[in-house]
Order: structure tokens, then C-alpha cells, then sequence
């Protein structure tokens, strides 16, 4: 195992598969010249060369639509998002074209595509700067997304989702690109995409989070356990497909459940896993399910209401005590 | 921590313009706009070249195209004409649904550039008026009725429909519903062929409608910066569904669109197929050198713009003047004229066409409707997605 932090661990994802695929390239803004807005991308030009590592105008639509195009005619394109906020301009190419082309082109077009960066809040950046995306890429069929909270996941995942035949939607975290962890040395790292991971046994509830949230989830199960209590923590990873068996296997032996979500609470990702929890094991529950989300409103910038606005540990220490009545 | 927000709010630029968008009754000028004696002037010369195909210019064998080549273009304009009048027909039976767009009157653009391109090694996108495009390339009458008609025989097994015409196989990158979102797609599959390095180029069609979009002039931007095989052409056919070009557009003559993204430009005649690819041999010509280019192709479409079109935007004496200068007659004229074969002979082109077009109607009525296992097929890679039930 290696030490290494978040970004390190995508860029050696990338570094691998492009040294492994001639079609594989990265293409956003600031990725070459400048070494990448947050240094993910750092050294690859001086290593892959200008035809590989391709830097862009501020120009979301049209570098996003010219990676669609590249893939239907052969390559392998990573584009980067320096955040997912930007990808709104785009969202026609990623959700139209990405999306769709092999379905409307009845199978004779895939679009292996990567698109990537970071996603959800990161502090004081204001409304439009701190959006948490993936409940909107995850109603889309046709694409996948993966959302890693830790460099392990995050390079065996992004090596998967380079070599998957279909569009991903790779979301990263600002405020996760220093955490350090452990990294797996073997030779061809690849993690399957659509398995869930059981971050901690437990028996007493079960706590899904994802992304940064699951940090705040494994805090919680701490603090829980000092209590004498056994959490549960499941980190999805892969958002779309989302893996349910091993949400519902949790539950059957815990009978409760707490989810942590960063997104706007209203048709997030915890309202669609709270559907299929009570779809799959109703009559598995003693407690009803409880979300802990971001706050219903926009980002705020001041930094009191911005601390109030995100998902609080505090909250999901509750809530968990809640569905244990305890 | 990299800086975030880098899209600093333009500053009102002092217009150049007069206020053009005053009301009529506007008393005076506006305030004086530019301060013009604390002003250093610049001069920068807006004088452009580019070249135009007129009609009735080219002869075929200036172009290089046999006898031969000249009766393929015929029958070719012609199959489009006379699928287009029955796809029409197969509408008003209700065996074909949703949005239809035809293609009638623009036949010499199709014809003309698949002359001029290598199909197979060369790409075309378009936009959702596909049905031309994609006969011309050598997709079959018999697949691209039965996509319209829902049916499994379709291009794409009946889920694409009409504006979704797709070809691997001919280099048909489909058929696209949203206007003007496929033509950064059409610069990406040009990244791609110089990325390979397989000689290919890739020529994107949008409508004059589409120029508006964003994506044609961030598309335009990178085909320049990042010198790709690519062409983008606008058929020009006067109209965005009802909305003439000058009601549109501050700048009606898009060549000089072009000009602000450093692309060569030329002006087509596009109800002459000899003009259309005499313009595009040359343009593909630069493409294959890397030197990408934009071409409009001025057009008409004689139908509406869709089946529910009742075309009260322009006169009945509009559209009988441009049917005068109609690509099928022109070039059966040329035929005659230059005694490349006989009346006869055209007309058995026309018998020809009649029955395959027939033939297709009859082939789309009897392949089958798609099963519904259908539904979940070609969305993802694999065959065991979980889908939710």
C-alpha cells in the first residue's frame, strides 16, 4: 500500500490508462500549461505531450460536445470539469448526446466517455459554486456515476470508468483532493463499478453516505460507538447503478437506517435509496428512515449560514439515536 | 486552493452601434456613446475575401464526374424527392408519428457533397431534416422508412425515428433533435480523425436557425484553434421554422461569421449540385490538410418546416419563384442539354426510384414492431444493467 492523496490517486488512475490505451486522452481547462486548476493533472503534459493533454477554452458546450464526437469515432476522452458547477452549460452534450447516442442510434455509437471533477460544496464560493450534481446526472439512463470518498476508491474507480464503454459521470470532491489514504500497489487496480463497500460492520444501524459525507458518517458511528452502540457505515461509491442488495442486506440485520446526503434534500439521491429501502424491506424496519441533507435553499456565502446549510454531524448523531430510540 | 470563479461579468462595451432598438418615437440620439476625443482610434481592415459557387457554373467534367457519376446524382436527388413526397403520404395515413421535417428542395446539397467526400473514410453529422443526408450516403430507402414507421428494418430498430437517422457503416453520425448541439459533436469526430491520423474529415450541417446557438460558435472556436478536418456548413434555407434570417440575425451573411473565428468562408449556390460540389471538393480538400472552413449553402425548403406547418410567414409567389430554380430540374436540364442520355432513359430512372420507394412502404409494412424487451437494449454497454423495474 501507498500513501497517497486524492489527486494523486487520479492521476495515477489516468497516468495508467493512458500509458496502457493510445486512445485515452485529457482534455479541460487548465489541465496542461497550468498543471490542472487543483493540481490533478499535475506533470502529465511534460509526460503525454500536448496531443494528449489538451488544454480548452473556458468553452464547457464545446469541449464537452467535442469529446462526445471523439468517442463516437474511436478515443477514449477524460474531460475535466474544474467543477461540476460548470458542467451546466454543458449538460445538453452530457445528457442529449452522451446519454442517448447509442439508444437513438439504435446500438451502432457508443460514447466511451469520462467526464470529471469536483462536485458539491466546498465553503464560502456562493450559490453557484457549491451545487451537488449527481441526483440530476443519476436520473439519466444511459449514463453511470461514481462518487469516491477516499484515493483507493478513487483510483481503481476512475481506471473503471476510463475503460467502461459508456459515458460516466465521475465526481470528485474540492475539499477531498488533500486527504490522504491508503492505495493499493497492485500492478492493475480496477474496482468494479456498481458495488457498494462496507466501510464499518455494525448491528445496530445502518448509516449510507457517500462522497465527503461519508466521512461525517464514519464520525458518527465513532462517537456511537463509544456509546456502546454499532454502526453500520456503507459508502456506495458508484451512485448509478446503485447497489441496493447491500444496503438491504445491512438492514435486514440492523432494522434501521440513516442516510447522510449532501445534495438539496428534494429528489436527491436519499429520497430515491429511501424508495427502494422501503420497497425491499418494509416490514425489515422499526424506524422510519431519516436523511440528513443539505439545507432546501441555495448556498449561502456568509460563513455562519454556509456551516448551518451543510449536512451536520451533529444531526446524524441524533437521528441514528432516533431510529435506535435511544 | 485553485481560484474558483473565473468568469469575471464582461463590462458593458462602449456600442459601436447606434441605438438601433430605440423606439420610434425616441425624441433625440442617445447620449454620445464613445468619448471620441479621449479615444485612441484603431483602424483594422473588415475587407474579406471568400469564395462563392455560383450556379450554373461547373460542368461535370470539370468536377471530374463521369456520364455515370451524373446519372447516380440524378437518380440519387431523385430517390430523396420521391421518398420525401411518400413519407409525407405515409404522415397523413398516421403510419408515421411524431415530428417529421422533409428535405424536398435541398437535394443538391446532400447529393453534392457525398459526391465529393470518400464514404466510409469521411464523416457527416446533421441535424434533424436527415432523411436527404442519409439517402445520400447509401443508406437504403427500406431502413429509413421502416425507422420512420417504428418498426425492427429501421437504422436504428424503430427508437430513433425520424430525426434520429444513424449509419456506421456510411459515416452518418445521425440525424440530431436538438438545434445546433451535434456541431461540437461533428468538431470532436474531426479531433478524432486527426487524432488517428486516418485522413478522414468531418462535414457538420446545421440550419440557418442553428447559427444562432452558442455551441455553433464555441464549435467554430475550437474547429479554428485546434485546426482540425472539419467543414462546418449552414444550409441556409431562409427560414428558422418561421422566422426569416434578417428577423434572426444581426448578421445575415454568415460568411462573415467565420471571419471572427479565423475560418476560410465561401458562399454556395445550393440549388445547383455541380456548384455544391465543386465547394465541396475544395473545402474537403483544405480539411484533409488540416484547414478547417465554414460554408453557406444558401437553400430553400419547399415544404413547411414540419408536417404541422401552415407557412403563413411567406407568400405563395416566394415559393413558386424558387421551385423555378428547383436542383432536379436544373440538372435533368444539364442531362439534356449535354445529351448525357435520353428522356427516356430519365424517365426509367424515374420508374426506377418510384418502385423503391414503393418497395420501401411495402417493407416497412411488413417488418415487425420491435418487442418490448427492446425497450432496455443498446442504452448501456452490457446486457445486465440493472434497471429499475
Amino acid at each position: 500500500m501507498a500513501i497517497l492523496q486524492y489527486r494523486e490517486a487520479l492521476r495515477a488512475a489516468m497516468t495508467e490508462e493512458m500509458e496502457r490505451d493510445p486512445r485515452v486522452f485529457l482534455m479541460g481547462e487548465e489541465v496542461a500549461e497550468y498543471n490542472g486548476a487543483y493540481k490533478v493533472s499535475e506533470g502529465m503534459l511534460e509526460k503525454f505531450g500536448p496531443k494528449r493533454i489538451i488544454d480548452t477554452p473556458i468553452s464547457e458546450n464545446g469541449f464537452c460536445g467535442l469529446g462526445v464526437g471523439a468517442a463516437m469515432n474511436g478515443l477514449r476522452p477524460i474531460i475535466e470539469f474544474m467543477t461540476f458547477n460548470f458542467s451546466f452549460v454543458a449538460i445538453d452534450q452530457i445528457i442529449n448526446n452522451a446519454a442517448k447516442m447509442r439508444y437513438m442510434s439504435g446500438g451502432q455509437f457508443s460514447v466511451p466517455i469520462v467526464f470529471r471533477g469536483a462536485n458539491g460544496a466546498a465553503g464560502q464560493l456562493g450559490a453557484t459554486h457549491n451545487t451537488s450534481t449527481e441526483s440530476i446526472y443519476a436520473t439519466i439512463p444511459g449514463l453511470k456515476v461514481i462518487a469516491p470518498s477516499n484515493p483507493d476508491d478513487a483510483k481503481g474507480l476512475l481506471k473503471a470508468a476510463i475503460r467502461d464503454d459508456n459515458p460516466v459521470i465521475f465526481l470528485e470532491s474540492e475539499v477531498m483532493f488533500g486527504l490522504k489514504g491508503e492505495v493499493s500497489e497492485a500492478a492493475d487496480y480496477v474496482l468494479p463499478i456498481g458495488k457498494a463497500r462496507i466501510a464499518r460492520e455494525g448491528t445496530d444501524v445502518t448509516i449510507v453516505a457517500h462522497s465527503k459525507a461519508h466521512w461525517i458518517a464514519m464520525d458518527v458511528a465513532e462517537q456511537l460507538e463509544k456509546e456502546g452502540y454499532s454502526a453500520e457505515v456503507i459508502d456506495p461509491r458508484t451512485i448509478r447503478p446503485f447497489d441496493i442488495d447491500t444496503v438491504i442486506q445491512s438492514i435486514k440485520k440492523t432494522n434501521r437506517c440513516v442516510i447522510i446526503d449532501e445534495s438539496n434534500p428534494f429528489a436527491s439521491i436519499s429520497s430515491e435509496i429511501t424508495y427502494q429501502i422501503q420497497e425491499r424491506a418494509f416490514d425489515y424496519l422499526d424506524a422510519p428512515i431519516i436523511r440528513i441533507t443539505s439545507k432546501d435553499v441555495p448556498a449561502p456565502y456568509a460563513k455562519n449560514l454556509i456551516d448551518y446549510y451543510m449536512p451536520q454531524a451533529k444531526d446524524a448523531y441524533e437521528a441514528c439515536k432516533r431510529v435506535m430510540y435511544v | 486552493m485553485a481560484k474558483q470563479t473565473r468568469k469575471t461579468p464582461a463590462k458593458p462595451a462602449a456600442s459601436a452601434k447606434p441605438a438601433s432598438t430605440a423606439k420610434k418615437a425616441a425624441p433625440k440620439p442617445r447620449t454620445k456613446e464613445v468619448d471620441q476625443e479621449n479615444v485612441v482610434p484603431q483602424s483594422l481592415s473588415l475587407n474579406v475575401e471568400f469564395a462563392t459557387y455560383p450556379a450554373e457554373t461547373y460542368t461535370h467534367g470539370e468536377l471530374g464526374l463521369s456520364v455515370d457519376d451524373v446519372l447516380s446524382m440524378y437518380r440519387n436527388m431523385l430517390l430523396q424527392r420521391r421518398f420525401e413526397e411518400r413519407a409525407a403520404q405515409m404522415y397523413g395515413k398516421q403510419k408515421i408519428a411524431g415530428f417529421l421535417h422533409l428535405y424536398i428542395g435541398q437535394e443538391a446539397i446532400s447529393t453534392g457533397t457525398a459526391t465529393a467526400i470518400q464514404i466510409g473514410k469521411d464523416s457527416i453529422i446533421t441535424a434533424y431534416r436527415d432523411h436527404g443526408h442519409g439517402l445520400a450516403l447509401g443508406m437504403t430507402a427500406n431502413e429509413c422508412m421502416a425507422e420512420m414507421f417504428g418498426k425492427v428494418g429501421g437504422s436504428s430498430h424503430g427508437k430513433g425515428g425520424s430525426m434520429h437517422f444513424f449509419s456506421k457503416e456510411k459515416g452518418l453520425f445521425g440525424g440530431h433533435g436538438i438545434v445546433g448541439a451535434h456541431v461540437p459533436v461533428g468538431v470532436g469526430i474531426a479531433f478524432a480523425h486527426k487524432y488517428k491520423e486516418d485522413g478522414g474529415v468531418s462535414i457538420s450541417f446545421y440550419g440557418d436557425g442553428a447559427a444562432g446557438q452558442g455551441s455553433i460558435h464555441e464549435a467554430s472556436n475550437l474547429a479554428a484553434l485546434y485546426e482540425l478536418p472539419a467543414i462546418l456548413v449552414v444550409e441556409n434555407n431562409q427560414y428558422a421554422m418561421g422566422t426569416a434570417v434578417h428577423r434572426a440575425f444581426a448578421e445575415t451573411e454568415f460568411t462573415r461569421h467565420a471571419i471572427g473565428y479565423n475560418m476560410k468562408a465561401a458562399l454556395v449556390d445550393g440549388m445547383d449540385v455541380f456548384s455544391v460540389c465543386k465547394a465541396m471538393q475544395d473545402h474537403v480538400a483544405l480539411a484533409r490538410e488540416n484547414k478547417p472552413s465554414m460554408l453557406e449553402i444558401r437553400t430553400y425548403r419547399y415544404r413547411g418546416h414540419s408536417m404541422s406547418d401552415p407557412q403563413k410567414y411567406r407568400t405563395k409567389e416566394e415559393l413558386e419563384s424558387k421551385k423555378n430554380q428547383d436542383p432536379i430540374i436544373r440538372l435533368k436540364a444539364y442531362i439534356l442539354e449535354h445529351k448525357l442520355t435520353t428522356n427516356k432513359a430519365l424517365d426509367a430512372i424515374d420508374e426506377d426510384v418510384k418502385q423503391e420507394v414503393l418497395a420501401s412502404v411495402e417493407f416497412s409494412e411488413q417488418s415487425p414492431v420491435p418487442e418490448l424487451k427492446e425497450i432496455y437494449e443498446h442504452i448501456y454497454a452490457e446486457d445486465d444493467y440493472p434497471y429499475l423495474a
